[in-house]
């Protein structure tokens, strides 16, 4: 799982029907401490109802599909959850 | 998801026969702008996309799961035709106006 | 797979309901010579590995659902062993 800090939403009327009534999020990856890193933001579908701002984490790949009943669908991003805290090895927490 | 750019369509007569039938598109990734600024894709439409919309486009195997590109040798699939897309309670694009400042 | 140090923990109480009681650790990819440095991952802890432990990380949903002993949800990145030693042959 990745870092990302959640910057927007996104509207779509036509989409794919096993996406129907799914939230689409704006997010920027980042660094553990929400920090942006160089990629571009991307699209992912939400399953911790993540409001804009909030610093999460969330899955790649074909996996991100399973978030939803039916995993018939091609999510290739998933927020998996709301980082609270983040403790590292220099003794840091944030 | 990406965020891309429809540019316009590909045509290929001779190819894998399973890619038969689909309708494949050329986009380009954009930038925060929403200016077309990152890779060029080909990819297959799940959705009815046009030129010069704003699409969300899904990679990996991934793509393969819809309904129209299931078991096809597809690795980019436009899975959805953005309309708005808010940021800090603004919109930053409407497909309406195109891109707002 | 690859060989990562365990940098940190993550500490997160909403969650998809698959890494629920999962503990989730922060690793930092070895760096390849002559690459840029990858950022740390997330992943789900199967070993009861520690921050500083040099740990092997699979990343692969499949791989993670055997390992984890969960039918196949959200998680790709699992660690799956503490490296004792790594390296070339001591005889090569």
């Amino acid at each position: 799982m990745h870092f990302a800090r959640v910057i927007g939403t996104v509207v779509c009327t036509e989409k794919v029907p096993a996406w129907k009534g799914q939230r689409l999020l704006l997010v920027q990856p980042s660094d553990s401490s929400g920090t942006p890193t160089a990629a571009r933001p991307l699209v992912a579908l939400d399953s911790v109802s993540a409001a804009p701002g909030q610093l999460v984490f969330y899955v790649r790949g074909r996996e991100a599909s399973t978030i939803l009943s039916n995993p018939d669908n091609p999510a290739d991003a998933a927020i998996v959850g709301l980082v609270d805290q983040v403790r590292e090895a220099s003794g840091a927490t944030r | 998801m990406l965020l891309a750019q429809v540019l316009g369509t590909v045509v290929s007569t001779r190819k894998d026969a399973g890619l038969s039938g689909l309708k494949l598109m050329l986009a380009r990734e954009v930038d925060g702008q929403f200016k077309p600024a990152g890779n060029f894709v080909v990819a297959v439409d799940a959705v009815g996309a046009g030129s010069g919309e704003i699409v969300l486009i899904a990679a990996g195997s991934s793509a393969r799961l819809t309904e129209t590109t299931k078991d096809r040798p597809v690795d980019h699939v436009i899975c959805g035709i953005v309309d708005a897309v808010e940021v800090d309670g603004k919109d930053v694009y409407l497909k309406s106006l195109g891109v707002k400042g | 797979m690859f060989i990562a140090r365990v940098v940190g923990e993550v500490v997160a109480t909403v969650k998809h309901p698959h890494l629920a009681a999962q503990k989730l650790l922060l690793v930092q990819a070895e760096p390849t010579p002559g690459r840029p440095q990858s950022p740390p991952v997330i992943a789900v802890d199967s070993v009861q590995a520690g921050i500083g432990d040099r740990v092997l990380v699979a990343d692969e949903g499949n791989s993670a659902a055997q390992v984890l002993r969960k039918p196949r949800g959200p998680v790709r990145t699992v660690i799956v062993g503490v490296v004792d030693q790594a390296g070339p042959d001591e005889r090569s």
